[in-house]
Order: structure tokens, then sequence, then C-alpha cells
């Protein structure tokens, strides 16, 4: 993240409507110069409506949104400084390569020489100095992709916005491109949103995220501390993979779940509240039936699947009512220790430290 | 390319407003036959060069029925060849300018209005007959028709093709010279029967003819002129005049009140009536209004002026609208009839 | 109420206007310009039409009066039947035809595809009235097939039927080989791998899935055989219909305020087929996923043969059609001087126009080809582009949508009754080549805007959003990227429009004046003169010069194909 944090892009109470349907309620929002943020959440859940606000291609409904120091919120989009990805791409197909990237430049008044030099710079810098001449068809999808983002970034914008821009391509390409895209970020140090489904492809991307649900921020922050600190059930189960613990506070220190006790942090919620204690399959600690609870944390399980997923193996195991379908990780090395097949039986403990407590009503 | 296309647009548009404004363009209608008017108007732009002529040409019933539809936004200014039945109900209307054109007292004083000035002048009578294709008819074994209630014989059911008067001037001489030789009621019966012998009721008076001409049916009621030129042109026909009589009406020539190109109208009329007019207009009519001049036509029918009953125009002009109207409520429902 | 309360209690922001660019106050002019000129040129006449109908013939309002005329007339209410009956008889005779015909083209390997497809098209090239001409040279009392028809006259339903099947046609087929083509391969492999008899795969998979082509064709041809009047104003005989009525009205006899009322009449089925058609439309969409495997058709040598034969046997007798007009146009006097001559295309010293009239075909269709594609390209270019303000660009939908339910007859005479109107400062375009191009396009308004759409909606709609970003102006973009990309499009509208001014008769022949007049009129005129094989050879005037213009545009297409589409080729 860079040193300075000026704020560069100021969202304030911005709703959205589109007739009796709210897309966007009252959010707000600070993002800083050259920092690259992610929108994510589920479909219909805000994000893009708030890029295309953000671009004004969909005015918001009520808001203000300030851009480097001046309120633009009332401004038409061809007045305000961004350039924009789709999804699609949207290459001009009738339009070479070079006439892409030279489209925004050619409306401004710089020589033909001037534009040609540029072009080329920026087509070397994504890898595609060969391609100029082609059109967007004879390019394969990671290469378009890379077309629309030199041709968002041909005009110098102080935002690039990025709609989805990875999630027509196949997952080998965006892997690659990701890595691309962070390091064109870093090279060139433009202020970047990028709005995403993808969980993956944000915690790997961002220098923050914005976790969006329902039209509004669930939670901002680093990659980590979403993941690690998710500040709602939703984000809890939105990012990564989460066993939901349903019970009921009955010390501030225990949670009932089901006839069983656990140990926990429970964060102020007064007694006798339904809670949800979440935990990350890979933060069980599995260990043979036959090693002593020491713990008051641990408690036997049977192994009903299991999902090898390359460098770590998925267990889906039942055990004491309450614990419902439990997922725990395993990495390969522990797999092969524990000698786990489908019906054996081992411990699993829940440490304390990664149990998260949330109030059933929210 | 935004400019050239603008450019393209600007010139259709331009060339679609840019309608030829002469002021002396005089919009003439008339039921003459279309193969006519060009020579009627070069022969007047001899003698008149600077005057140009605006047909608007479509058959007697239809050229009546829209000046009367136009009543009250008169679009013509003058009309040259239009039945004179027709013109009396313009003139009844109060839609005619009474003008004496130069040279009246030469004109047969049948082949004018009567009253002074005249609202019209005649140019020539047309005279109704029966065209038979002598082919076809021998095919049939259809006999000779002599007469028009020779035609209500049941051996020619189908074979006939008459104009139907409500828009076709030939069919409204044939109705209204029935009922004038039949009586109302007699008229009507006879009418009655020809009906049942009659294929179709064609638009044009003239297409009769020309359907009998090229045998698409044996027997059509037209006009004599038509089946003469029919006839020079090759086709097997006999043209009939029955002996009870044939109807016959005159093509007139009239100005229209309120035209805002008197004079030039005026110039027009004044030529209309001149020898040099009716020589032309003998080509194809047999009787014309200038005494003396006309001269035999080419196939036309011999006996043809006593063939032509004492036509009481006075009569059909008044009824025009109540005998149409009786037309086609009777026969008009043409499927129904069968 | 209730918006009163929140009004009031969100009293904080009031709600907020983005700035307009330049570009929107460009696009929002021209929307509303657009819909002023389609309300002119559609709505005002068809409501003069209403109000006519509903006056005497001194502009007295007198309610339904005329209409209670109209059906205390038995004689016009024949009409209702014979055109029903009519009209019926011809879709399912096309229907039927048209769909083996179709399938043949579509779902098999029969040879000489190509060709028979080809040949199908041509009664496009002609006026309906042509293939009444060419019956009556076949069938009339003279016709060289006369005794077929055992003593029947071919001059009534007979006549009109057959003749309407003529050139309804390649409409019909055209709508039916869209319907077989988008077929979806992985349906009948699954039919295959169950063992499914033949038979049983179509009438499981293939029938429903042509359904809604089958039904939307069906419609269309009801619709154009019902308000076409070319056809039994010159076969009918005596058998009378609605087109005819309505002609006989308002031309025959200046009875407009009857016209109008038989207008309404004929304007009610056309209605109903129009809004049968949408729904079957809105039906089809879902139809076909973007997934579908595109079906390949497999050799059967007993089917193909069949259906060859079939085929040919249907292209004779369009070729049939045709030619015996065209043979009939150089004969000098049918059937009694048999020698070929070119007397027929002497058409200066006949009724009907003369050569002029074909000139000013040309010069009508050329305009209505430049400046109808012209207008209606943009006028669906903002349907589609324009931002915000999305009822206006309903409203301009709708209006653009409206002239599909407009029978041409029904439209020429409202032109009549709102042009016509002395008040009207429009009235000097009354009588000029103006209204007949305006009244055309109008006419033809639909199925060009519906094909420009459904060009625009291919293109990625970011395109303009992309533009904006790069701070380039809306025009800019539709000029190089937008333009560009639909110019076959745009092609295709300009011929669809050219091809339908050349033989357009319905609407134009109660615009025309002495001066505009049209060789699609004149072949009308010169008939009802009874001089029939000029009428022919005018019309075969009008088939030659389509042909030529269909040549030209095609290699014309596909040279702009080689210039500018090169990035569609991969």
């Amino acid at each position: 993240m860079p040193e300075s944090k000026q704020v560069y892009l100021y969202i304030e109470n911005l709703t959205k409507h589109f007739g009796e349907f709210v897309a966007v309620r009252e959010l707000s929002l600070e993002i800083i110069r050259g920092e690259f943020i992610c929108f994510l959440g589920p479909s219909g859940c805000g994000k893009t409506t708030l890029l295309r606000a953000i671009a004004g291609l969909d005015p918001q409904s009520s808001g203000s949104i300030t851009q480097d120091g001046k309120n633009i919120s009332n401004l038409p989009p061809s007045e305000r400084d961004f350039g924009i990805v789709f999804q699609s791409y949207a290459l001009f197909p009738n339009l070479t390569v070079f006439k892409n990237v030279a489209y925004g430049l050619e409306n401004q008044r710089i020589s033909k020489a001037e534009i040609r030099v540029r072009v080329s710079d920026l087509l070397e810098l994504v890898g595609l100095p060969e391609q100029a001449d082609k059109y967007p068809a004879q390019l394969s999808g990671g290469e378009q992709q890379r077309v629309a983002l030199t041709r968002a970034l041909a005009t110098s914008p102080g935002l690039l916005l990025l709609d989805e821009p990875l999630s027509a391509l196949d997952a080998r390409v965006r892997a690659a491109l990701r890595l691309e895209i962070r390091s064109l970020h870093q090279r060139l140090g433009v202020t970047t949103i990028l709005v995403t489904h993808d969980q993956e492809e944000a915690l790997s991307m961002a220098d923050r995220i914005v976790v969006m649900d329902q039209g509004r921020i669930e939670q901002v922050g680093t990659p980590e501390e979403i993941y690690s600190t998710p500040a709602s059930p939703f984000v809890a189960d939105f990012i990564g993979v989460m066993n939901f613990l349903k019970g009921e506070i009955t010390s501030s220190e225990t949670v009932r779940i089901g006839k069983d006790s656990l140990d926990c942090d429970t964060a102020n919620i007064p007694r006798g509240s339904k809670v949800r204690v979440t935990v990350r399959p890979e933060d069980i600690l599995c260990k043979e039936s036959s090693a002593k609870r020491k713990n008051a944390n641990s408690f036997l399980f049977k192994v009903e699947s299991l999902e090898f997923l390359g460098s770590f193996c998925r267990l889906i195991m039942s055990g004491p009512e309450g614990f419902g379908k439990l997922k725990a990780d395993l990495s390969t090395q522990q797999f092969h220790e524990l000698n786990v097949t489908t019906d054996s039986t081992l411990t699993a403990e829940f440490p304390l430290r990664n149990l998260r407590i949330f109030p059933e009503s929210s | 390319m935004t400019l050239l296309s603008r450019g393209v647009l600007g010139l259709a548009i331009g060339l679609l407003l840019a309608i030829p404004v002469s002021a002396e363009t005089l919009t003439v209608y008339t039921a003459v036959e279309a193969e006519d008017l060009k020579r009627y108007a070069s022969a007047f732009n001899e003698d008149h060069p600077n005057i140009k002529i605006r047909w608007v040409r479509d058959s007697t019933g239809i050229v009546t029925a829209k000046l009367l539809a136009e009543k009250n936004n008169p679009r013509a200014d003058v009309i040259w060849g239009l039945a004179a039945t027709s013109l009396m109900l313009l003139q009844s209307e109060g839609m005619l300018q009474s003008y004496a054109p130069k040279g009246l007292g030469k004109l047969d004083t049948k082949f004018r209005d009567s009253a002074n000035p005249p609202s019209w002048t005649g140019m020539d009578a047309w005279i109704a007959a029966v065209c038979v294709n002598t082919v076809e008819a021998k095919r049939y074994n259809l006999p000779t028709p002599t007469s028009w209630m020779d035609l209500t014989d049941p051996v020619y059911k189908g074979h006939l093709v008459m104009p139907n008067p409500n828009s076709s001037g030939t069919g409204f001489l044939d109705v209204s010279s029935w009922l004038q030789m039949y009586g109302e009621r007699g008229g009507w019966q006879f009418m009655d029967n020809l009906h049942e012998n009659i294929a179709w009721y064609t638009h044009s008076g003239s297409k009769p003819c020309k359907q009998a001409a090229r045998g698409e049916t044996p027997i059509g009621i037209s006009f004599a002129f038509r089946g003469a030129k029919s006839k020079a042109a090759g086709a097997p026909l006999d043209i009939i005049l029955p002996k009870e009589g044939v109807g016959w009406d005159m093509e007139a020539t009239a100005i229209m009140k309120g035209t805002k190109k008197l004079a030039a109208a005026q110039k027009l009329v004044d030529w209309s009536i001149t020898k040099k007019a009716n020589k032309l207009y003998n080509q194809g009519y047999a009787v014309v209004a200038y005494p003396g001049i006309a001269k035999p036509v080419k196939h036309f029918p011999t006996g043809i002026l006593d063939a032509m009953i004492d036509n009481d125009f006075e009569f059909a002009a008044v009824n025009r609208r109540s005998i149409l109207g009786q037309w086609q409520k009777r026969y008009d429902a043409k499927s129904e009839a069968k | 109420m209730n918006s009163a309360v929140s009004l009031s209690m969100s009293a904080a922001p009031p709600a907020q206007r983005i700035r307009l660019s330049l570009d929107d106050y460009a696009l929002r002019t021209g929307l509303i310009i657009l819909i002023i000129l389609l309300a002119i040129s559609v709505v005002f006449p068809l409501y003069s039409l209403l109000s006519k109908s509903l006056e005497d013939m001194d502009g007295k309002f007198v309610g339904l009066q005329n209409f209670r005329e109209y059906f205390e007339t038995p004689a016009l209410f024949t009409s209702i039947t014979n055109s029903l009956g009519v009209a019926s008889s011809v879709a399912l005779i096309v229907m039927v035809i048209a769909f083996v015909y179709a399938y043949a083209l579509t779902r098999t390997q029969m040879p000489l595809r190509w060709l028979f497809r080809g040949i199908a098209l041509i009664p496009i090239l002609a006026p309906s009235l042509l293939a009444a001409i060419s019956m009556i040279y076949w069938f009339g009392n003279q016709g060289v097939l006369k005794s077929w028809l055992a003593g029947a006259s071919v001059y009534g339903p007979i006549g009109i039927i057959i003749a309407s099947c003529f050139w309804v046609f390649p409409h019909a087929l055209m709508i039916l080989v869209t319907a077989l083509s988008t077929a979806d391969a992985r349906l009948y492999e699954a039919a295959e791998a169950l063992c499914t008899p033949k038979w049983r795969v179509f009438w499981t998979v293939t029938l429903p899935g042509a359904k809604y082509g089958i039904l939307s064709a069906g419609f269309i041809v009801f619709t154009l055989v019902i308000t076409d009047f070319g056809v039994p104003k010159v076969i009918g005989g005596r058998f009378n219909v609605l087109a005819t009525d309505v002609y006989k009205q308002v031309v025959g006899q200046q009875n407009f305020e009857m016209g109008a009322v038989v207008s309404l009449v004929l304007l009610l089925p056309a209605l109903l087929a129009f809004i049968a058609d949408r729904w079957v439309q809105r039906k089809q969409v879902a139809l076909l996923s973007a997934r579908a495997i595109p079906f390949q058709p497999k050799s059967e040598p007993l089917r193909d043969g069949l259906l060859f034969v079939f085929c040919a046997i249907v292209a004779v007798i369009l070729i049939a059609m045709l030619g015996m007009a065209a043979y009939a146009s150089f004969v000098t006097f049918w059937p009694y001087n048999l020698t070929l001559s070119l007397k027929n295309y002497n058409f200066d010293v006949m009724d009907g126009g003369g050569w002029e009239a074909y000139y000013n075909s040309i010069r009508m269709a050329i305009y209505c080809a430049i400046i109808g594609s012209g207008f209606i390209f943009f006028g669906s270019y903002l349907v589609e582009k324009a931002r915000g303000i999305t009822w206006l660009r309903t409203i301009l939908h709708l209006a653009a949508m409206l002239p599909l339910a407009v029978p041409g007859l029904v439209l020429g005479i409202a032109y009549i009754f709102f042009f016509n109107h002395p008040d009207n400062p429009l009235g000097f375009l009354y009588g000029s080549m103006g209204i007949l191009v305006i009244c055309t396009i109008v006419h033809f308004y639909t199925v060009s805007h519906l094909t420009c759409l459904t060009a625009l909606k291919q293109l990625d709609p970011e395109f303009e959003a992309v533009s904006l970003s790069l701070k380039t102006p809306v025009w800019r973009t539709f000029q190089k990227v937008t333009l560009p990309m639909c110019l076959p499009t745009l092609l295709d509208v300009a011929s669809y429009l050219f091809l339908n001014a050349m033989t357009t008769v319905s609407a134009v022949v109660f615009l025309y004046s002495p001066e505009t007049m049209l060789a699609s009129v004149a072949v009308l005129n010169m008939d009802d003169a009874g001089d029939i094989a000029p009428a022919a050879a005018m019309a075969l005037m009008i088939v030659y010069t389509s042909a030529i213009f269909r040549v030209f545009h095609a290699l014309l297409a596909r040279k702009l194909n080689r210039r500018t589409q090169v990035w569609r080729h991969k």
C-alpha cells in the first residue's frame, strides 16, 4: 500500500434505486490514491451498480462522489476521469488492435507520431507488440483482455475501473492475467477498482477488499483481515469455506452446542442468546481418536466422505449432535500419517483463538 | 462519412421538394382516353406554348366523384372532356364558372349549355355500342344480338360484360338510356334480366370492348369509338348498334369556379371549341360539336346518327345520384345475385 | 399519499440529476424529432381515419352511424365472409406447401437446394398483380390451360386463391426456413439414441420446434392476403372482398366516410394477426438456448428424391407464373396474333402513365432506400443506444412497431384524410413524390426497424460506455464503429425498401398524382382499362428492375464485405 494515505475517491451516502428496487443503500467509502481495491460480493449485491455510478454511466439516486478533491456527482461520464474495462472487453471489432488502443488518444490534440509511440509502448508493456495490426477476433481471449486494458490505460486516466474483467477466461489464463494486472498496477500506480464475484481473485489481487451484500458494505479490509476476522456471518460464509455451529451462550466463556459445551470468547453477548460459532476447516486440528482429549474443545467425529483436493484433503465428518456436517482440512502429509479412510474416527479440536461468534439474529 | 450522408440526405430532400412551379400550368380534369390526351395537349401547345397542361385522368364516374369530393377545396382549373351530364350536376352544385368562349356561335346549339353565358360547351358525342367477338360468338354458338332485349336471352348467360355506371360514364349513359327508353319500371326490369347474364361489371367503359376484342368474353357493352379502335387493331369484332337506339353523352368543357388562373383557363376553353380542336375530336368521334367538319371514322358503325336516342340530359343529370344509388343497391351485391 | 410522506421524510438530499453532455442533448433531440415525425406520418393519419369514420359527408360527427349503415348492407357484409374465407384458404395451402419446401431446403441433402431457394424468391420481385395477370393467361377464358378448371371460372375465389398463393409463398417460406434452420442437433441425437421412429421424431421434435415459426408465418400470410387488393381487383370478377370494397368506396365513388369504415374493419383482422404474431415472437425467444448445436442433415436418397420432385413441381409452377406473363407481354395481340413484338411495351400510348410511371417508380424506390434506411437506422440506434430517458425510447419503439399492424390500404386512405385536409400545413405534400416516399417508408418501417435493432443488439452494449470513458463523443463512435459494423444490415434494409417500393400498390394507389404515377399503379390501371398485355409488360419491367437491383445489391454487399468486414474473418 502507498505511503501517503491520501483519499482519492470519496463516496458519501450513495443510494441507487431501480424503480422500487434499491441496488445500493446509503453507502459511504474512502479509496486511497494508488490503491488496488476490490468490490466483492454475490451477483446482485450492488457492486457493479456502484462501479457504474462512479463512472457516471448509471447515475446515483442520491449521495455524492468526490474524485481527487472535486465533486463529480453530477458530471456526465465524458467529463469524469476514468478508464474502464468490461467483462465483454467491448473491443471495437472492426478496428485493429492499434486503432482500438489509439481510439481515445485520437480525440485529444496529440500528433499522429506521438500516438504511434504511445500505443507501441503500451502494447509492448502488455506483451502484444506483434499484434497491432490484427483484429480483435483474431486474438485469444487473454490477448483481447490485455488490449482492452491497454485501451483503458492509453489516455492515462486517474482511475481504472475493471468490471469482472477476467470472468470470461479459463482458469489458467485467468491466473496469469491476475498477476499481470497486479504488476501493471504496481508499475503505473493508477488507483484501480476491480469488481468481482470471485473471492480468490479479490484475495490475490486487492490491497483492500470491500465485501458487499444487498447494496450495503459488509466489511472493508485487507484480504488477510477479511479472511481471518470476518465482520459478519455473511463475510465469513462468502470468503473461503466456513463451518457454522448453532449454539447458545451459557456463560461468558462457554457456548452450548447441542449437548456439548464449547469454550470460546463470547464477545460480551448476553447469556442465553442464540449464536453461531464459526471455524475454518483448516483451523480444526484433527488427531487420532485414541489421542487423549487434552483440551475441552475436542470431540470425536466419524469421517463420512473425503475430497482429495491436491495439496490438502477435505473431510466431511459427523460428530456430536448440533455440530452438523463438519468440514475439516488436512494437509496431504497429515492425511497419510493419520491413515484416514471413510468411516475412520478422529478427534477434532476447535482452537479457542480461531473461533468467532455471531449473534443469531444478524 | 457523416458529411457525405448528410449531403445525400439534403440532396434527396431537396429533390423531393423541388416540385416544378410554373404560373402557367393548368390542372385539367378529364375522362378522355389516355392515348388521346397527348395529341390534345401537343396540338393545344402549338398555339399556346406557354400554357402547360397537367392532366388528371380517370373514368367519368371517378372524375365526377372526385370533383364533388373536392367541392370545398377544388384542385382543378378546367374540366376538358367530361360527360355533359356530370357537368350539369356540377353546375347545379354551383361549381362551374360560366363563360362564353370566342366562336361560341359557330357551334351546333345542341352542344352547349342553353344558359347565357353557358356553363359548359360540348366537344363531341360518344355513343354506346355492343362489341361482339365473332370468333368467340361462333365458338359458344351465340346468335348475333340485334337489340338490347336480345341480350337478356339466357343463351348469353355469363358471356356479357358491361361497365359499372358508378365509375364509368359509358355505363351511366347506358343505364340512363334504358331508363329513358323503357321507362322507370321497364328499365329496371330490363336491367334485372340483363344482370342475370352479366359475367362481371368493369370499372372502366372501354374494358368490356377490350375484353371482347381479346376474346376474354364474347360480348362487351361499351362505346362505338372503342370498338372501332380495337377493330382497327385487328380484333375480330362486330360493332352492333341495338335497334331500340343507343344512349349517348357529350364530352364537354368547363371552367371551375374559383380558379386562380382564369385567363389561361379561358384561353384553353376558347381553343377547345376551335375547328382545329374539333378535327382532333373527329379522329375518334363521328359526331362533333363543330358542324360540317365530321369525317367518317374507320370501322365506325354506319347509321349511328339515326340510332342515337333523343337524350334527355336534364333527366340524366338530375337523377344521376338516385339512379346510381338504386343501381348499386340492386347489382353491386354481385356475389349474392348468382 | 405514501410518496408524500416519504418525500417529507427524506428531506436532505434532493433527487440527483446528472448534468447532460452535448451528446445527451443531441440524442434526445434526435429522439424527439423522430417521435414527432412518426406521429405525423403514422399516428395522426390513423386518428384522421378514425374520426372520418365517425363523420358524415359534411364533416358532422354522427357517432357510429356509418358503421351501422355498413353492417346493414348485406353486399358489404358478404365481403367479410369472402375475405376471411379466401385468406384462411390461402394460409392453409401456402403453409403446407411452404413447410414441405422449407423442410426440403433445410433438413435434407436434396440436390440443387440453392437453386430452389433462389426460384422460391421470384415472386418477391413482382407486384402481387403479376400473378393474377398470369392466371388470366393460363386459366382465363382464352387461357392455355382453361380446360383444367373443368368449366369453373378463374374469375373469382379460385383465381384469387391461386394467385395469392403465388405471391405470398416466399414470405411464408422465409419464415419457415428460419424456423427450421435453428434446430438443436442434440435433440435429434437424443431421439436417435432412444431409437425413436422417424415419423415420431418429426411429430415430437421437428414440428414443435418450428411451431412458432409456423404460427407466425400463418398470421403473416393471412394478413397479407386479407389486405391485398391487387389480386382480387384483377381476377376477382364478381367476387367481392374487403380490400376491393375499400378501393371501390374511395376511388370509385369518392365515398371517403364509408371507405374509412371499411378500412377500420380491415384493420381489425390485421391488428389481431399482429398481436398474435407478437405474442408468438415473444414465446420463440426462449426456445433456442445459446448452447444449441446446429443440426447437420444427413442424406437419405428416397426422402430426398421425393422432396426433389415436390420442389421441382413447385419451382416449375413459380417459373410458369412468371414465364407466362413474360411471354404474353411480348405477344402482339393475344390470342389472335401470336407473333412476338414490343408493341405492349409502348406504354406512352396507353392509359397508365407511360414510361414516366416506370421512371417515377425507380426514383421513388431510390428515395425510399436512401432516406428510409437512414432514418430507420438512426431511429433504431436511438431506441437501442440513447442513455436514460427510457420512456422516450419506449415511445419511439412503439411508434416504430405500429406500422406493421396497419395494412397499406388503410395507411393510404389515412394519408388522404390527413394530408389532404384543407387546414393541414403539410398539405403541399399531397400529390407529390414526397408523400409516396413517406407512405412507403412508413408502410415498411417496422420490419426494417426490427432488422436494424437486431443488428444493433448484436453489438456490445458497452461500446458507448467505453467511448465515454475515452472522452470520445457518441457521434464519433457511431461513425467509426456502429455504422461500419451495421453496414451490411443497412444495405439489406435499403434493398428491402427498394424492392417493396417497386412492387407496392396498396398504399400508393390512393396517393399518386398524374406527375407521380408509379409503375405498379400503372399495372393496375392498365388492367383496369382492359390493357392486360401492357399491364403484364409493365409488371415484367418491375421484375427485371428488381432482379437487376438484387444482383447489384449482392455484388455490392460482397465487395463491401471484403473491404469493411475483414474483422469478421478469423
